[in-house]
């Protein structure tokens, strides 16, 4: 399961799985990405960092097919994106956690979990999945909205590690959660990563992304505007701070 | 009390056919956000289509059951890829008018052909004659079209919420854009759910032909009944539309036992009724 999961880094040799240039997209009638450049490597943990409504989210979901107008240019494994429609986009092996979580009211924790279909082979089974995140295993009944708000996170990563996609963008899965919480999220993200996932994590809590990232980009008014890998860290801290504002 | 169980049979029978369109009217709902008002044409093609395949090509009642709501079914998802399709996103109001034009197209078309008087439908030979219950006389037709239209109401309940088809078709009602983002094909079964709701409409139209007669009215004279009973249950519940068209049907049965001269309007008193109270309907969530 670990190293021949197509797509994965053993797969791309470590190279530059996605490529995002000059990427523009629009809510509606609001220009809110005006022109992301960055790349994510085979392997890696890349976090977007930066303030609120800078466009982090928006990148997510342009990437994703999601949002109604996007130019530029997405491509992944060496296949441009940007005009296809995000149930395909989802089939070559890209999966997205909302921010928002997008748990089902409707349909049970066993439901919600089976509701991605399996998009390639080398996805965790359902006995990975309950090893990684046992609380679900007892609550499969459960409506999905009745779970706490870490139970929901927790579900809504596992139910895109059953899929087989090896890219994984995920939108603030510490949002709102007790520290106990953001820990498991920690151990669970260092898990897949080691297991040759890659994955685009868009948070604001910074001390979080300092302890799972390889590499930061700094998002600001819908463009990326500096970016440097974890050995820089210590030396960007200041500028870090002045971007973040804190 | 002969009568009395006359008109709960009459009751039951009616109830069939609301349940089995309001049940279409709540997937159609649910998933496309359209309130489809073509509903009761559709019912009507579904007799239709019966009639022809027993004058034009000599296939029975038992083919009817099966080819009549697949070929209206087609139909249906033509009319959604060409026309239903462009509404996505906008005011309830526009799918309903445009429904409604749709209805009374189909509806002029087919009274042009046929006029307004009914052309007969004969029951099948399997179906014929009734039982004495003891305390009633059951036309075997009769007791037919109330027990499969049960079956295929739970049959449909089962599909929607106990399937995996069913969780996607759920979800896709919750969160569109998300169940896409999975890789699902949500445009494709959006045209699918929209022909299964029509399906259902057919099929209750060809139950229909032999205790109605086939007219290009029969729909829209039902439908308005049928559109009181989907906001007495709530849209969007497939139980509740179930459960809320068999108990209608028993209810204005019971009126007409009772109190005849208000059987036409007790599904309309208790609209009002329910609307003071659970403006959502009795099994509905709020929007």
């Amino acid at each position: 399961m670990t190293a021949t999961r197509p797509g994965s880094a053993a797969a791309a040799g470590g190279g530059t799985i996605l490529d995002v240039k000059n990427l523009e997209a629009w809510y509606g009638e609001s220009h809110i990405l005006h022109g992301m450049n960055f790349s994510v490597n085979a392997g890696e943990v890349v976090t977007l960092l930066g303030r609120n409504g800078a466009g982090k989210t928006t990148t997510l979901k342009s990437i994703m097919g999601i949002l109604g107008k996007r130019t530029g240019s997405v491509r992944f494994n060496n296949r441009e994106l940007i005009r296809l429609t995000s149930d395909r986009i989802a089939r070559l092996g890209i999966a997205l956690c909302p921010e928002e979580r997008g748990i089902f009211a409707s349909l049970d924790v066993r439901e919600n979990l089976l509701l991605p279909p399996v998009v390639r082979e080398g996805g965790l089974s359902l006995d990975q999945i309950f090893e990684l995140f046992p609380n679900l295993k007892e609550r499969l009944k459960s409506q999905g909205t009745k779970l706490s708000g870490g139970e929901q996170q927790m579900l809504a990563i596992a139910r895109i590690l059953r899929t087989g996609a090896s890219f994984l963008m995920l939108d603030e899965p510490t949002e709102g959660l007790a520290p106990v919480i953001i820990q498991q999220i920690g151990h669970t993200i260092a898990r897949l990563k080691k297991e040759g996932f890659t994955i685009l994590l868009v948070e604001q809590n910074f001390r979080f992304a300092s302890t799972v990232a390889d590499r930061y980009y700094v998002v600001e008014h819908g463009k990326v505007i500096d970016g440097f890998s974890n050995a820089e860290l210590p030396a960007n801290m200041d500028k870090l701070h002045g971007y973040l504002g804190v | 009390m002969q009568a009395l169980y006359a008109q709960l049979l009459v009751g039951l029978i009616n109830g069939s056919f609301y349940a089995l369109l309001s049940l279409g009217l709540a997937v159609i709902f649910g998933m496309l956000n359209i309130i489809n008002f073509a509903h009761g044409a559709l019912y009507m093609m579904g007799a239709f289509v019966a009639y022809f395949l027993l004058s034009l090509f000599g296939l029975n009642y038992w083919w009817a059951l099966f080819i009549a709501p697949v070929v209206v079914g087609i139909f249906g998802m033509i009319l959604e890829r060409t026309l239903l399709k462009w509404l996505a996103g906008l005011d309830h109001l526009y799918g309903l008018l445009l429904t409604f034009g749709i209805a009374l197209i189909v509806q002029g078309v087919f009274q042009n052909y046929f006029g307004s008087s009914g052309l007969p439908y004969a029951i099948p030979d399997q179906l014929r004659g009734g039982m004495n219950l003891g305390f009633m006389f059951l036309p075997v037709y009769r007791g037919w079209v109330v027990v499969f239209s049960l079956v295929v109401c739970l049959a449909t309940w089962f599909l929607i919420e106990r399937t995996r088809l069913g969780a996607y078709l759920r979800a896709a009602t919750e969160n569109p854009t998300l169940v896409r983002a999975f890789g699902i094909n949500v445009p494709r079964m959006i045209t699918l759910t929209y022909g299964l709701g029509v399906g259902l409409a057919a099929l209750a139209g060809v139950l229909s032909a032999p205790i109605n007669q086939v007219r290009p009215l029969m729909g829209a004279d039902l439908i308005i009944v049928v559109f009181a009973v989907v906001v007495i249950g709530g849209m969007g519940s497939i139980m509740g539309s179930i459960i809320t068209g068999f108990a209608l049907g028993v209810i204005e049965g019971l009126t007409k036992y009772f109190y005849p001269e208000a059987s036409n309007t007790v599904v309309f008193v208790l609209m009002v009724l329910v609307l003071l109270v659970k403006p959502t309907g009795l099994t509905g969530r709020a929007a």
